[in-house]
């Protein structure tokens, strides 16, 4: 056995990698297609806020993520139909406001800054079991939701006005659908940090597209494409001593451009 | 069914306004089961709002709207109303899915939640692929499809979800004319052969003289609803588009 399988903190790496690979994708794909790419990155932001607040109170800063990113998900949501801002816009008024909330509440608390950087940055040193069942409850919620709901996801996504005029309860679904992101965000910031997990979110996902398949095939192909580049880049993080979150995302990053090269007409 | 008629559509004294700006007055018309309706009138006059109304994606200010004899926020079998919404061929299509993907979603409403793609389900969606003439294009991501193709993608998503009354808005909006016309006499079979209640919004009056049974002309007020042959002519179009519209009907 490779020495790296002899690492317990390396095993939980890379069990933690692959639920977060399988579930923040199938997250995305929905995000994604509805032009709310940007949806992860501010839910990563504002989970910054919540790690800040669980720092400086020395409690745990990922269930204040979660509360934090859920909150900013449902006010999202609901902004959303207000018919002066944009939809973008909302995204943009939440990723800074929240970040300046979390480097004044950084600010306030002086000292923490390296457990701060793992955050920022993913540490995979950092998790423990607890993170492992919480991430595997997650996994379970998420799989069961798409599972459950695809057909409706998928009608939502396509054409909410449809899904409402005919029944389908678009709001309660949109509801639904940006709480799983937020809580995959907040949980899955350990992995790639907060910094990172809004491109995990979109970037396997716009490589897949890449292949002009169907919405179910795309959504599978961009499982593989995340699952390939975490455990890839977890390889290569421990064997050149890189930072993981970031050659994760990297790995992502050619697989990306091989996707547009491959597929150039 | 009861041989008492119900209407398929009632709408009473329905009223609407934006920012003050008055959209809607008091319009009240129904539509019979089986009546084929054409909608026409100047831009902004307020067609689509009153579609709207009716899918019950805006409440009016005042007045109601009745499907089947209920109003529509009591109205449980929503999915019995195929809906095609406005510009559906112009519109991006960057989303990745496939003519069968989407016209399985238009089962979605009637199938509820949970549920799972049965026998009935698959016979339903490859009957509305068949009858709309999307078959052999199943596979094809919709993105890549010309507007009339698009076009008969949408309107066999609704008639996936075996509707009983069709509402279309503008469909022809970036369909070549060729298309146009197939796509028109379609919509007429559906109408008299399959007795389907259709509900169109078109900005070709020719289509709307031509194919329909009744015409109701709209611009913020009801302007008039009868037989075309009865509306359609020099005088209701110039009330309803104003003097400086030269009126042409072409004769088929």
């Amino acid at each position: 056995m490779p020495e790296i399988f002899e690492l317990d903190f390396m095993i939980r790496a890379f069990g933690a990698g692959l639920l977060v690979a399988v579930i923040v994708p199938l997250i995305g794909v929905f995000l994604v297609v509805r032009r709310y790419s940007l949806m992860a990155d501010t839910l990563a932001h504002v989970s910054l806020v919540g790690v800040a607040v669980g720092l400086l109170t020395k409690t745990h800063p990922v269930a204040s993520a979660v509360i934090a990113s859920t909150i900013a998900a449902v006010l999202i949501e609901r902004l959303r139909g207000v018919k002066k801002i944009f939809a973008e816009s909302i995204l943009a008024l939440f990723l800074s406001g929240s970040l300046a909330i979390a480097i004044v509440i950084i600010s306030l608390a002086r000292g923490l800054n390296a457990n701060l950087l793992s955050y920022l940055f993913g540490s995979l040193s950092a998790i423990d079991t607890g993170d492992l069942y919480l991430l595997g409850a997650l996994f379970v919620s998420v799989v069961a939701a798409v599972t459950l709901l695809y057909k409706e996801f998928f009608l939502v996504s396509f054409d909410e006005e449809l899904a409402e005029a005919s029944g389908v309860r678009a709001r309660t679904l949109n509801l639904i659908m940006v709480i799983l992101a937020a809580v995959t965000v907040s949980v899955s910031m350990r992995i790639v940090g907060v910094l990172l997990i809004g491109a995990l979110m979109v970037i396997p996902v716009i490589s897949a597209r890449q292949f002009d398949r169907s919405f179910l095939q795309t959504m599978f192909l961009s499982v593989g494409f995340s699952i390939t580049s975490v455990i890839s880049g977890l390889f290569l993080s421990y064997y050149y001593d890189l930072a993981s979150g970031g050659t994760i995302v990297l790995v992502s990053l050619v697989m990306f451009f091989i996707s547009i090269v491959a597929n150039r007409r | 069914m009861q041989m008492t008629r119900t209407h398929a559509i009632e709408v009473n004294d329905v009223c609407f306004g934006h920012d003050g700006n008055p959209i809607l007055e008091h319009i009240t018309f129904s539509v019979d089961e089986g009546e084929y309706l054409g909608v026409i009138g100047p831009n902004g006059g307020g067609k689509t709002t009153l579609f709207r109304i009716i899918l019950g994606l805006l409440k009016p200010d005042s007045g109601t709207v009745l499907l089947y004899g209920q109003p529509i926020s009591q109205f449980k079998e929503r999915y019995l109303i195929g809906y095609v919404p406005q510009r559906v061929a112009l519109s991006d299509m960057y989303f990745p899915a496939t003519v069968e993907e989407v016209v399985k979603s238009g089962r979605t409403p009637r199938m509820g939640l949970f549920k799972r793609y049965k026998a009935k389900d698959k016979e339903a969606v490859e009957n509305a692929m068949e009858m709309s003439g999307v078959s052999v294009l199943k596979d094809r991501l919709i993105g890549n499809l010309s507007g009339g193709e698009r076009q008969r993608v949408f309107i066999a998503r609704a008639l996936a979800g075996e509707p009983r009354l069709l509402i279309l808005d503008e469909p022809e909006v970036g369909v070549d004319l060729n298309a146009q016309e197939q796509f028109y006499s379609f919509v007429e079979r559906l109408n008299s052969k399959l007795g389907m209640t259709v509900l169109l919004i078109s900005h070709d009056i020719d289509v709307v003289a031509h194919q329909s049974k009744t015409v109701l002309c709209l611009n913020r007020k009801l302007v008039c609803h009868g037989p075309p042959k009865q509306y359609i002519n020099e005088e209701y179009m110039q009330k309803l588009y104003g003097k400086q519209v030269r009126f042409v009907l072409h004769g088929h």
